[in-house]
């Protein structure tokens, strides 16, 4: 097991280096520069006063100068300086995190808490009205784009309630905090649950035909032991796998749910920065991005023994 | 006897009645505005955007002001602000104002007639001033030979030559007095001003918070204790924003006319008002490269357009005719629409300029059978994009097959400037309405913001020569005789003028929009919130 862990997690960094040097390459490789689009804004198109900003701010470097730069203050955990807000990248990304954190875990947390019961009640309930009902729901969250639900849930607000809930001031305490998230959350959040919902219930139909199920209540055991107890852990399997690449496609839902509700959170934050090929924002972004990646499925391998005391990770 | 009092009394109670709301002024509150994006930096002089001037116009002073009261910027309509007075010269070359003592920047540093010099020596291009990194509008005062101080109180400018213009140019938004002590990097993050607001917070991609300033000079303004702009980039959260009385004011110009409806469904006591953005649609045309480097090639793209159905269907028929400048009555320069119909492919009968058009074509050896294929580029945002597809229905008229090139907006002024483009769809925004400003800005050969690099030495004198002309009606026709040359020219063919709504909450009082620019008439001292 000693093994296993080292060898992961010098695949985790091997990883993480790879995207460095990928993310790196491929942004200067996007056309126009910070500078370009500086002078741009201005509306003005004077080659000596891009050349002027583009001194400035070291992009006249030779690349492999600027990658070990940044690689290099990486890991002393200086990010260097955003071009755009000519303030420490650490500065503008480090309070926009806990606001995402939130947003994401509370639709990870509806997702799942949704998903999965629902799933399992379709799947026992195989061919009822409830289940019909529950995979017309499901096929209605994968088919709604998220920024689409948002903005039905807007408008309803502001027909029905006469308010608004997005983000113009920041909240005053935590619970409110979580009740403004809420409703974004939820409008991520469903399609996720949606697609943990079909999937629960597609394994558990298939659990629950399996031999050591029928044994089960054979001996007496109750239905919701049976399912909850028996059935559920082992179907949990193929979910668990998906909840772990759901909390990375999370962030792409999260892209566009932050710019209906205005919310300030990294992901908006991001496509400003990618826009205004702000560097040091973008790469440090995305790099805390995959970092978060790798780490959620390194977890979820982890979680795979939790739920399966068959499966072991040989030395 | 009697109806002379009557007329006096009538004339009390209208007096009255006009200045009632004088004594209503509430002091207080937090006025509510929706932003439509990230403004590229807080520094005035260093941006060409309302993104920048509507938040950051309060903080700062410039030495004069159009009047703020009046809708329409015109030289007559200027009042002292950081200056208390000037006075000219005999031959109208040297400009010297008596600047208001005791006037503070935001530092609680005290405002000198060094700022004014430092402020238009680095707008001149005198790289030792680091006050900005970037200088769109150097060539509006390229007449300004030097700038002296005499005392801290008083300040010349010595032009090369008469320009009736160079008020006006210093009354517009864009140019503001910088101190001379604060560095470019916290004037584009944290600007410091002698105005009416202080910037209290510019949170990148979040809000922009600027509170009353205690020491102002003009005493008992702002009447606001703090104004909010909060940056919300999509437009439909905005709009329901407002309705949901989030916000008392919209960002300038929000509200187009397809949506200008639903806002008055939903908010019935919405104010909206309409008014000429002075940002025109015009084609861009390469003209140093074929096929467009042939002339007659660019006269039959002239005689194409119809610029109805571009006002149609992008603004329900608001928008205005006009050629490069705003057109009357909202703008004092522009040609009226008599005078228009006689440029070339303004007329009334589009099928017969466009006969010409054709002619033309196939004079060039182009037909049905054998169209003229060309790319027609745009920045890919919406507002150019919808106008670029219209314009290539119009060219399928005249035998040119036009396929749209949707450019990423971020290096859409880089192949401008490389000429990498044969026909551009594009918008110009004028910061002031005056042919001084958007002659030499556009269109002269030196100019930094002359994209297109349009070099006619013919035009650059005629630029000159209408700017050094002090009689107005003279003025007016020496400057139609610019826009007739450059529409001859195919110089960025205008197609229309935008109009588009700003709306507000009835709480908020004394906000009067100016409409020959969006992008003055923002320092908001005199506005209140009835609340």
């Amino acid at each position: 097991m000693g093994a296993y862990l080292t060898r992961r997690v010098l695949l985790m960094a091997l990883t993480l280096f790879g995207m460095s040097v990928l993310i790196f390459v491929m942004l200067r490789l996007v056309p126009g520069n910070i500078a370009d689009i500086l002078v741009d804004s201005a509306g003005i198109a004077d080659p000596k006063e891009k050349a002027k900003i583009a001194r400035e701010l070291g992009l006249d470097r030779p690349i492999f100068d600027q990658y070990l730069q940044w690689i290099g203050g990486l890991v002393r955990g200086d990010l260097g300086f955003a071009y755009v807000s000519e303030r420490p990248a650490l500065e503008e990304i480090a309070p926009r995190i806990p606001i995402s954190a939130k947003l994401a875990g509370l639709a990870l947390f509806f997702s799942v808490i949704l998903g999965v019961p629902l799933g399992v009640i379709s799947a026992v309930r195989q061919n009822s009205v409830v289940d019909y009902l529950l995979r017309i729901i499901s096929l209605s969250g994968l088919s709604l784009p998220s920024f689409w639900l948002g903005l039905l849930i807007l408008m309803a607000s502001v027909q029905w309630f006469g308010m608004i809930p997005i983000y113009t001031n920041e909240p005053r305490s935590f619970i409110d905090e979580m009740l403004l998230l809420s409703i974004p959350a939820a409008a991520v959040g469903f399609r996720s649950s949606a697609l943990i919902m079909r999937l629960t219930r597609s394994s558990m139909l298939e659990v629950l035909r399996q031999d050591y199920i029928r044994t089960a209540r054979s001996k007496g055991a109750s239905q919701t032991t049976v399912n909850y107890v028996h059935a559920l852990r082992n179907a949990l399997l193929p979910v668990v796998t998906i909840i772990g690449i759901e909390a990375a496609f999370l962030v792409g839902g999260l892209i566009v749910t932050e710019t209906v509700f205005n919310i300030p959170g990294v992901a908006r934050f991001l496509v400003e920065a990618i826009l205004w090929r702000d560097y040091p924002i973008v790469q440090n972004l995305v790099m805390l991005i995959a970092f978060c990646v790798v780490v959620v499925n390194f977890l979820v391998d982890m979680a795979y023994m939790a739920l399966d005391p068959r499966i072991k990770y040989a030395d | 006897m009697r109806k002379r009092l009557a007329t006096i009394a009538g004339g009390l109670v209208a007096a009255v009645a006009l200045s009632a709301p004088a004594f209503a002024q509430k002091q207080g509150g937090t006025l509510r505005v929706s932003h439509r994006d990230n403004p590229p930096s807080a520094s005035i002089h260093e941006e060409a955007t309302i993104s920048v001037n509507m938040p950051f116009m309060g903080v700062f002073n410039n030495l004069v002001f159009f009047d703020p009261k009046e809708k329409i910027n015109s030289p007559d309509k200027i009042v002292p602000e950081l200056a208390e007075s000037w006075s000219w010269n005999d031959d109208k070359t040297k400009l010297t104002f008596k600047l208001r003592e005791g006037v503070k920047w935001h530092d609680g540093k005290p405002f000198t007639s060094k700022d004014v010099k430092c402020t238009w020596d680095a707008l001149r291009g005198d790289e030792k001033q680091e006050i900005i990194r970037k200088n769109p509008r150097k060539v509006w005062y390229k007449n300004v030979k030097e700038i002296t101080t005499n005392g801290d109180n008083e300040v010349t400018f010595t032009l090369e030559r008469q320009q009736p213009s160079f008020m006006s140019m210093l009354a517009a938004g864009y140019s503001p007095v910088y101190p001379c002590h604060v560095e470019a990097r916290v004037m584009r993050s944290k600007p410091i001003g002698t105005g009416p607001f202080k910037v209290a917070d510019f949170k990148r991609n979040e809000a922009i918070k600027l509170v009353r300033n205690p020491d102002y000079w003009r005493k008992g303004r702002p009447y606001l204790d703090a104004i909010e702009f909060k940056i919300v980039p999509n437009r439909s959260t905005r709009v329901l924003g407002f309705v949901a009385g989030e916000f008392d004011l919209t960002f300038d110009s929000d509200i187009t006319f397809p949506l200008l409806k639903d806002v008055k469904d939903q908010k019935k006591d919405a104010i909206c008002e309409a008014r000429p953005t002075n940002v025109h649609s015009n084609l861009l045309v390469n003209r140093d490269a074929p096929p467009f480097d042939n002339p007659r090639l660019r006269e039959a793209l002239v005689y194409s357009l119809d610029r109805s159905p571009f006002s149609d269907i992008l603004a329900q028929g608001n928008d205005l005719r006009g050629a490069t400048m705003l057109p009357p009555p909202a703008g004092v320069w522009g040609m009226t629409q008599d005078e228009l119909q006689k440029l070339p492919g303004f007329g009334p009968d589009i099928e017969k300029n466009r006969e010409v058009a054709r002619g033309i074509m196939k004079e060039l050896g182009y037909g049905p059978d054998k169209p003229l294929k060309i790319k027609v580029a745009t920045r890919n945002i919406a507002i150019y994009r919808d106008p670029a597809v219209i314009l290539i229905d119009q060219l399928k008229q005249i035998y040119i097959d036009g396929e749209l090139e949707p450019i990423d907006t971020t290096i859409w002024y880089n192949k401008i400037q490389q000429k990498n483009y044969q026909v551009g769809m594009n918008l110009t925004g004028a910061g002031l309405d005056d042919p001084d400003g958007v002659f030499y800005e556009n269109f002269y050969s030196t100019s930094d913001r002359n994209y297109t690099a349009y070099k006619n030495p013919e035009i650059d004198k005629m630029i000159d020569e209408q700017s050094a002309e002090t009689d107005v009606a003279k003025r007016k026709v020496l400057v139609s005789k610019i826009e007739q040359a450059l529409l001859k020219d195919a110089a960025r063919p205008p197609i229309t003028h935008g109009v588009a709504n700003t709306c507000w909450a009835p709480a908020v009082k004394n906000l009067v929009l100016q409409h020959n620019s969006i992008y003055n008439g923002w320092r908001l001292e005199d506005v209140w919130l009835d609340k």
